[in-house]
């Protein structure tokens, strides 16, 4: 269980959010741009730090203002798919997958051994060797994932993780990215601007205004007022 | 009627001149504007090459042979490849992480030690050079405390190299800094999720990326160096062997002997020559082999 309670100071207006995400279960962020979405989502890997509140993740406090915890990034154990994918450009897609086990300094044979198997079943095993920049979005998109899911986080963020793909790839993509996300069985956070998304991959929804919760429920929920908008999403 | 159709098929001849006229004037302004860049490009080419031609011309092949054994000239050249690679190796350790930081962080004072750092790329080398004399000297406001414990800086070859790294430090740092600041945070934020500690972070996913820009400062740093001379000639002197470098040598072999000058320019030229060439083709074969 993910337990979110903080508050953060923006350039425009406070980032002020309270809520809970369930073991196996998927939040959808949605919300106009610059409404703190990804600094919700850095807070939370211990990329950016709150003022005041607390984070706790399966009881345990990743931030806490008032006894002073605040574990660093290294330490969370959550998995992060950027919007960008950050793949490290001058690793093979098999060493940017294997990074996070190295850094847990596991041994070689191992490593190798899950590496396999992830890329294998995210169908990248044969093409191991090329570089991250040399593949497709898509391919991207499935090199970030397993390089989230390899190190067995106990939180996956993913910020907008169709959006570098072009439509047709993301209706392919989204269902197959739901079902992995549910087969991990950790709590799941999506930032999405794409009510399909919210559709296909959600279980709850969450709508950020301003750096307010200004409606949290079901996805159905945000799904009607969705279909409220006219044809110029207003 | 015929009249007016005979006015609109003159009109329309009249026009369709206009505009032949037109394209043939575009295309003439089109191609001076490419032979007057043509013509600039060539002549800044010629204006830098024809002095080091020159050298190679007005130097005859056996002469300049001979000159390479005259102790001068070896003891100008070791002292120069000595001092200029330590030069290098001390800015590159000092420099990367001052770069990262200037690159990354934001702290107090920030804007006056940028400005510090770039300060010897603007300052006269003999400013520097007589700077460098008045701080470390023997009667100098460090040097004088130094030189109390027996430790004299002045006219050494340890001279030599701070009067190098002074003056080419700002090269590499700079450089390193744009590098820096040029890798997306968004690799660094994902080394820090999958597990990575800063520094580990630092020397697996930044560094890499960093490298090529890392390369070329430490080049330009390395050929500043190496060509190194006001700063040099005040605070190190011109004793052979010690702090003679090669810019001197030429300096003072163009007293005497013109032969051992043009000797020395031309090992200059071909160093700096090589130089270019095995970095570039050691930074290709780097990321030959990171791509296998």
């Amino acid at each position: 269980m993910l337990e979110i309670d903080v508050k953060k100071r923006l350039r425009d207006f406070d980032l002020q959010v309270k809520l809970d995400v369930a073991r196996g279960k998927t939040l959808m962020l949605v919300g106009d741009n610059g409404c703190g979405k990804t600094t919700l989502l850095n807070l939370l890997a211990g990329l950016a730090d709150p003022d005041e509140g607390r984070i706790s993740l399966d009881g345990r406090a990743l931030y806490d203002s008032e006894s002073g915890t605040n574990l660093p990034p290294e330490a969370r154990g959550i998995g992060y798919v950027f919007q960008s994918y950050a793949l490290f450009p001058h690793m093979s897609i098999y060493d940017n997958v294997a990074f996070g086990l190295r850094t847990r300094r596991m041994a070689a044979g191992e490593i190798k051994v899950l590496v396999k198997e992830h890329l294998e079943a995210a169908g990248l095993w044969e093409i191991r060797k090329a570089k991250a920049a040399d593949v497709s979005g898509g391919q991207k998109q499935r090199i970030a994932l397993a390089r989230a899911l390899i190190i067995e986080p106990r939180l996956l963020l993913l910020d907008e993780p169709l959006s570098a793909l072009d439509v047709r790839k993301q209706a392919a993509m989204r269902k197959e990215l739901g079902e992995t996300i549910h087969a991990c069985g950790v709590p799941c956070l999506i930032v999405t601007h794409d009510l399909r998304d919210v559709a296909c991959m959600g279980d709850q929804a969450c709508l950020l205004e301003r750096g307010k919760i200004a409606l949290h429920g079901g996805a159905e929920e945000i799904l009607s007022w969705g279909s409220g908008m006219d044809a110029r999403g207003e | 009627m015929a009249s007016n159709q005979a006015e609109i098929i003159h009109r329309g001849e009249f026009s369709s001149r206009e505009q032949e006229i037109i394209s043939i004037s575009d295309r003439v302004k089109g191609i001076s504007l490419k032979a007057g860049l043509a013509a600039l490009l060539i002549l800044t080419m010629a204006f830098i090459a024809l002095p080091v031609v020159a050298l190679f011309l007005k130097s005859p092949l056996d002469k300049t042979l001979g000159s390479l054994y005259d102790p001068m000239v070896l003891d100008a050249l070791s002292l120069s490849l000595m001092t200029s690679t330590l030069t290098t190796i001390v800015v590159v350790i000092m420099g990367t992480p001052i770069a990262y930081v200037s690159a990354r962080f934001r702290y107090f004072g920030k804007e006056l030690a940028d400005s510090l750092i770039d300060l010897p790329v603007i300052m006269p080398p003999a400013v520097a050079g007589i700077a460098l004399l008045v701080a470390f000297g023997r009667m100098g406001i460090v040097g004088h405390y130094l030189n109390a414990f027996g430790i004299s800086i002045a006219f050494t070859t340890l001279a030599v190299i701070m009067a190098q790294v002074f003056v080419s430090s700002p090269f590499y740092i700079r450089q390193a800094r744009t590098s820096f600041e040029d890798v997306d945070l968004a690799f660094e934020n994902a080394a820090r999720t999958l597990g990575a500690s800063r520094v580990y972070t630092f020397f697996y996913v930044i560094l890499p990326i960093a490298m090529n820009g890392l390369i070329s400062g430490a080049i330009m740093a390395f050929a500043r160096s190496l060509g190194e001379f006001g700063a040099t000639i005040m605070f190190a002197g011109n004793f052979q062997g010690r702090t003679q470098t090669m810019p001197l040598a030429i300096y003072t072999a163009m007293q005497g002997d013109l032969d051992v000058s043009l000797c020395l320019a031309i090992i200059l030229v071909a160093i700096s020559f090589v130089v270019i060439v095995l970095v570039k083709t050691l930074t290709r074969r780097m990321y030959k082999n990171a791509r296998n």
